[in-house]
């Protein structure tokens, strides 16, 4: 462990950035819903968190514009561990209690 | 059949949410059932307060809106199992929150927890009203500041008349947190004193909640204060405050952090 380590291990502000760089560059990209890799990211996202148990980041979404045509990549990283969920309701049915 | 509790000011940034995590935590590590829900839509912040921004996939609003199930958008913590967080939406329009929705899911809530934290929204709006309807508990988080006892004062009005209990003439447990409370500023007689804030509201005391560099900490690290310090002056005054919650009788003490060189220092030279 180097001396910058014990600093940064005792100290809280570093902690904090990393958390706010992540989240903030998340939501800038969702809110107002102007791009269309965040929509998709937050639809993708919805529907297999519907079915399995997945953190935010466990769905990553990459387009990547050719010349003829563009490929969209979904990298969705599931966990071992992971458990089917029960079927749910689809969007807009309510959901039955 | 879970008891509602809800927390909430009038004022803004008073420790609304940092008390919902505190007090939620501190119940849960006693081995209560506790959910906390963001009732702050457009501004939710209990999730970063918890440590749990990354994993929120579905929130209130789907849940209210029969986009997901209550079991999908419930986060249960990760170093209490007893601990959930039920997140307010970030992108949606609050509008979206209906009030049979919400009887809805406070209801299905209430059969699962024992404990059933609203975390309100600043002001006296549409919001504030939505957080505190189903409640069964109150506690109004104050500031010994004029505006901020004002603010209580006008929000305990409310809570005599514009929640389901009050709709049904039963009577709301109203309890008072004292927050930010700096002890060598009351000293000084620079502060409104407890007493003063307790006699004015005249709702009991729940506890006095210290001015603390540990509460900044904590929401730096993404935790509940009592569960990133417990032994931290806040968290003292919130773990006893969460035993009165529960109905034991305890004294209220204000606990200190045990002061560093300068902080010495300096209550020398103003004692
Ligand atoms: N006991 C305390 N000591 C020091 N700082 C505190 C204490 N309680 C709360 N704070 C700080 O005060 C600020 C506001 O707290 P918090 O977000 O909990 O208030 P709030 O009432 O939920 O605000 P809002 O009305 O915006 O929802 C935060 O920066 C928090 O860290
Ligand atoms: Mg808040």
């Amino acid at each position: 462990m180097s001396l910058f380590d014990i600093f940064r291990k005792r100290t809280t502000a570093p902690v904090a950035r990393d958390r706010l760089q992540v989240l903030l560059a998340h939501e800038r990209s969702v809110i107002g819903k102007s791009d269309l890799i965040a929509v998709l990211q937050e639809e993708i996202l919805a529907v297999i968190a519907r079915h399995i148990s997945v953190d935010r980041d466990a769905v990553q979404i990459k387009l990547d514009r050719g010349a003829s045509f563009s490929t969209l990549e979904i990298d969705v990283e599931v966990p071992l561990d992971a458990k089917m969920k029960k079927p749910a309701t689809g969007a807009g049915v309510p959901a039955s209690v | 059949m879970g008891k509602v509790l809800v927390v909430t000011s009038g004022k803004g940034g008073v420790g609304k949410t940092t008390s919902t995590a505190a007090l939620g935590a501190a119940l849960a590590r006693g081995g209560e059932n506790v959910v906390v829900i963001d009732f702050d839509v457009g501004l939710r912040n209990l999730d970063l307060v918890m440590g749990a921004e990354r994993r929120v996939v579905f929130d209130l609003i789907n849940v209210v809106q029969g986009d997901a199930k209550l079991a999908q958008a419930l986060i249960r913590d990760k170093r209490i199992d007893t601990l959930s967080l039920l997140p307010a939406s970030q992108t949606r329009d609050k509008d979206a929150l209906t009030i049979e929705g919400v009887d809805k899911v406070i209801a299905e809530l209430k059969e699962k927890f024992d404990w059933v934290i609203c975390d309100s929204p600043a002001g006296i709006e549409r919001g504030a009203l939505l957080a505190m309807r189903n409640a069964d508990l109150a506690v109004v988080v104050t500031n010994p500041e004029v505006s901020s006892v004002r603010d209580s004062d006008r929000i305990i009005g409310m809570l005599d008349s514009k929640t389901l209990k009050a709709e049904r003439g039963e009577r709301i447990e109203k309890f008072l947190l004292v927050t930010r409370y700096d002890p060598q500023r009351a000293a000084r007689n620079e502060m409104l004193k407890v007493e003063d804030v307790l006699e004015i509201l005249s709702i009991p005391l729940l506890g006095i909640i210290p001015e603390s560099e540990e509460v900044l900490k904590a929401s730096n690290v993404g935790a509940p204060v009592t569960l990133n310090n417990p032994n931290s002056a806040p968290s003292k005054a919130y773990f006893d405050a969460a035993r009165r919650l529960k109905g034991e009788t305890v004294e209220v003490v204000v606990p200190m952090d045990r002061k560093g060189f300068m902080g010495r220092l300096f209550g020398r030279r103003v004692a």
